[in-house]
C-alpha cells in the first residue's frame, strides 16, 4: 500500500512539472508583449533593454524558465504588474475566499447529492427516483451564473433575506464562518456553486448504486437473512470507488472557484482574481493563479487515486 | 416441526411474472416433499422453472413475481411470513448456494467478512466470535491454508475455492435445508466433482435437506436420493435416481438421457430433441412436450396429462404412461 501512494506521489511529479511548464508558457502563448503594458509607447530601445535585463527577459527561454521554477519553488511568483503586490500574497488571500465557500458547496453537495443518488437508486422508478432525477437534470441543465441571478433576485432584491454581493463589511479580513452577519453573505454563493455538481454526482451515485444493486451478490446477501440496511451498506460501499473519481473532479473544479458565480456575486477569491488578471493583462498573476489551481487539481486527483485503492481491494496496489 | 418431519413441502406452486407487456407463467402446480437429509435434484433445461421454484422456496424472487400454493419449510408457511421473519429464516433454516461462485460473492469485502456477517446476523455474536468461526467454517469444507483465505477477498480465490467459501457461508448457521442452483455448472469438470464429493459428505454428517438444481443427469446420480424433471413449469417425472435413470417413463426424460453422451461408439449420432421449449407467456393447452414429442396424439395436444404413479415412490405426467390413449392401452407407444 504505502509502495503505491508512493508510486503515485512520484507519478504527480512529472505532471505538475508540465503544469509549471505551461503556465511559464503562458507569457508567450497570450498575444503581445507582456512588456508593452509596463512601458510607455515612445521607450527608448535602452530603456527596453534596461526593462528586459531587470525582469530577466534577456536570457534564453529555458534559462528563464528556471529561474521562473525556482523562485516558484520558494514561494516567490513575481509581483503584479497591476497592484506591485506579491503574487503570492494575492493568490492566497484569494484561494483563502474561494475555499470558504467552495468547502461549504462540496459538503453541501456530495452529501445531498449522495444520499439523494442512493435513494434513487434504491427505489428504482419510484417517486423518490423520480424527483431525484428531475432535480439533477435541472441541476446540470441550468446555467449556473443563471441560476445565481435569479437567486439574488429572489432573496436579495424580493424578500430582502439575504446580501445579493460581496463578502461583508469586513471584507475578506472580517469574515467570520462563525458569525451570521458574515455567513449570510456566503449562502447564495454557495447555493449557486452547489448546483451543478449535486446534479453530476447525483446521477453517478444513482446509477452506480443500482447497477450494484443489480448484481448477483445482492441475492446472496438476502439469501443468508440480510436486512435491506445491510443490503443498502454492501451496495454502497461497492459504489464507492466509482463516485469518489466524480467526486474528485466535482472537488477540484470548485476548489479552482468560478469566475462567473465570483464575479456575480463580486466574492473576491481565485475567480475573481483571474478575471482582473485577464481584463488587466496582469501575466505575473495569472501564471501563479493557475499554477495554484493546478497543483491543487493535481493533488486532488492524487487523494483521490489513494481513497480508491482504500476502498476497492480489486484495484491492484501492485 | 410437524410429525412427518418434512424439511420442506411444496403443494401446487405457482409463480406468475407480472408486467405490463406480459405475463409469464413459470412455474405451473409444482409439488413435492422433502424429508430431513434428504437429496432432491431437479433437472431441467434453461427456462423450465426450476430455479424460480427453489427461490420461491425463500420468497427470493423479485416484487413482480406473484406466488401461489403452499410453501412450507419446518412446518412454517414460507408464504405467510412478514419480512421479518423471512430474514430470520433465510441463511439460519434454509441456504443457499449459488451457480457463479465469482458475482455471488461481494468483490470489496474479504471471505472471512462475509462469512462472520452471516453468523453475527444469526447468532447475535461479536465480529471476533463471528471470524474466529468463519475460519473454523473454512477449515470445515477443507480450503487449504484457511488462515490465509480468511482474508482473502473473492477475487483472490480460484473458481473452487470461492465455492467452497459460498458452501461455508451457506453452512454457516447448520441450516436444515440447502438449496443449491447449479453449484457446480460454473467450474471445472475437476474441481466440479470435488466440490459434489464435499456436497455429499457434508450434507451426510449435518443430516440436511439438499434441493439440488442441475441441468446436468450426470451430476443428478452423483448426488441425488430423488429426482424430479422439469418441464415448462411443472414436475414431468419424478423418482428414486436409480429407477428414474435406468427406466424413465415420460418421453422428455428419455430424449434428455439419449441425448448424453456416455459410452456410445464414437461415430454414432448423438440423439437431440427436436424444437425448443414453449414461451411461458403463452397459454399452453394439453401437455406442454407434445410439440417436440414423438409419441404425442391427439389427446396429448388437448388435455393435460394427470399425475399417474407407475410404481413405488414414482409419478409421471403423460398420457402414453397412465395408458389413456385406448389404442396403446397395454404397452407405452414407444417402448
Amino acid at each position: 500500500m504505502l509502495n503505491y501512494i508512493l508510486r503515485r506521489v512520484a507519478y504527480a511529479i512529472p505532471i505538475s512539472l508540465g503544469v509549471t511548464i505551461f503556465c511559464f508558457a503562458l507569457v508567450y502563448l497570450a498575444p503581445g508583449d507582456p512588456l508593452t503594458r509596463l512601458l510607455p509607447d515612445d521607450a527608448t530601445a535602452e530603456t527596453i533593454a534596461l526593462i528586459k535585463a531587470a525582469y530577466g527577459f534577456d536570457k534564453p527561454i529555458p534559462i528563464q524558465y528556471l529561474n521562473w521554477l525556482g523562485r516558484a519553488l520558494t514561494g516567490d511568483l513575481g509581483q503584479s504588474i497591476q497592484t506591485n503586490r506579491a503574487v503570492a500574497d494575492e493568490v492566497l488571500i484569494a484561494l483563502g475566499n474561494t475555499i470558504i465557500i467552495s468547502t461549504a458547496a462540496v459538503i453541501l453537495a456530495f452529501t445531498l447529492a449522495f444520499v439523494m443518488g442512493t435513494v434513487a437508486a434504491y427505489y428504482n422508478g419510484g417517486v423518490a427516483d423520480r424527483v431525484a432525477t428531475s432535480v439533477s437534470v435541472l441541476g446540470v441543465s441550468i446555467p449556473n451564473y443563471w441560476f445565481g441571478i435569479v437567486l439574488i433576485i429572489i432573496f436579495a432584491v424580493n424578500l430582502r433575506w439575504l446580501p445579493a454581493t460581496g463578502m461583508g463589511p469586513g471584507g475578506s479580513e472580517g469574515f467570520s464562518i462563525w458569525e451570521w452577519s458574515s455567513v449570510k453573505f456566503a449562502i447564495l454563493p454557495v447555493l449557486t456553486m452547489a448546483m451543478v455538481p449535486i446534479g453530476i454526482i447525483m446521477r453517478s451515485t444513482r446509477s452506480a448504486v443500482s447497477e450494484v444493486l443489480s448484481q448477483d451478490f445482492v441475492q446472496t446477501l438476502r439469501a443468508k437473512g440480510m436486512g435491506e440496511a445491510a443490503v443498502l451498506r454492501h451496495a454502497v460501499r461497492n459504489a464507492l470507488p466509482g463516485v469518489l473519481a466524480v467526486m474528485g473532479l466535482q472537488f477540484g473544479y470548485l476548489m479552482g472557484g468560478s469566475i462567473l458565480i465570483e464575479t456575480i456575486f463580486t466574492w473576491p477569491g481565485t475567480g475573481s482574481l483571474l478575471n482582473q488578471a485577464i481584463l488587466n493583462r496582469d501575466i505575473p498573476v495569472l501564471q501563479g493563479t493557475i499554477l495554484v489551481l493546478a497543483l491543487i487539481f493535481v493533488m486532488t486527483n492524487l487523494a483521490v487515486d489513494i481513497l480508491q485503492t482504500a476502498v476497492d481491494p480489486r484495484i491492484k496496489r501492485g | 416441526m410437524t410429525d412427518n418431519a418434512y424439511v420442506a413441502r411444496v403443494e401446487n406452486l405457482e409463480v406468475k411474472f407480472v408486467s405490463r407487456e406480459s405475463t409469464t407463467k413459470a412455474v405451473n402446480g409444482v409439488s413435492f416433499t422433502l424429508k430431513e437429509g434428504e437429496v432432491l435434484s431437479i433437472i431441467g433445461e434453461s427456462g423450465s422453472g426450476k430455479s424460480v421454484s427453489m427461490r420461491a422456496l425463500m420468497r427470493l424472487l423479485p416484487s413482480k413475481a406473484k406466488i401461489g400454493g403452499e410453501v412450507e419449510v419446518n412446518g412454517k408457511d414460507v408464504l405467510k411470513m412478514s419480512g421479518r421473519e423471512l430474514t430470520r429464516m433465510r441463511g439460519k433454516e434454509v441456504s443457499m448456494i449459488f451457480q457463479e461462485p465469482m458475482t455471488a460473492l461481494d468483490p470489496v469485502y474479504t471471505v472471512g467478512d462475509q462469512i462472520a456477517e452471516t453468523v453475527m446476523r444469526h447468532e447475535g455474536v461479536s465480529k471476533e466470535e463471528g471470524l474466529k468461526r468463519a475460519l473454523e467454517l473454512l477449515e470445515f469444507v477443507r480450503v487449504p491454508s484457511a488462515e490465509r483465505r480468511l482474508k482473502a477477498y473473492p477475487f483472490e480465490l480460484s473458481g473452487g475455492l470461492r465455492q467452497r467459501a459460498m458452501i461455508a457461508m451457506a453452512l454457516s448457521c447448520r441450516p436444515s435445508l440447502l438449496l443449491a442452483d447449479e453449484p457446480t455448472t460454473a467450474l471445472d469438470a475437476t474441481v466440479q466433482i470435488q466440490v459434489l464429493i464435499l456436497l455429499r459428505k457434508l450434507q451426510k454428517e449435518m443430516g440436511m435437506g439438499v434441493i439440488f438444481v442441475t441441468h446436468d443427469l450426470g451430476v443428478a446420480a452423483q448426488i441425488a436420493d430423488k429426482v424430479a424433471v422439469m418441464y415448462a413449469g411443472r414436475i414431468v417425472e419424478m423418482g428414486p435416481v436409480r429407477d428414474l435413470l435406468r427406466n424413465p417413463l415420460h418421453p422428455y426424460t428419455q430424449g434428455m438421457l439419449a441425448s448424453t453422451v456416455h459410452g456410445q461408439d464414437r461415430n454414432t449420432d448423438i440423439e437431440a430433441i427436436p424444437g425448443s421449449p414453449p414461451d411461458m407467456r403463452n397459454e399452453i393447452r394439453g401437455c406442454a412436450f407434445a410439440p417436440r414429442c414423438k409419441h404425442a396424439t391427439e389427446l396429448c395436444r388437448t388435455t393435460e396429462p394427470p399425475e399417474t404413479s407407475p410404481g413405488e415412490g414414482r409419478a409421471v405426467r403423460c398420457h402414453l404412461v397412465s395408458g389413456m390413449t385406448g389404442a396403446e392401452q397395454d404397452a407405452p407407444a414407444y417402448a
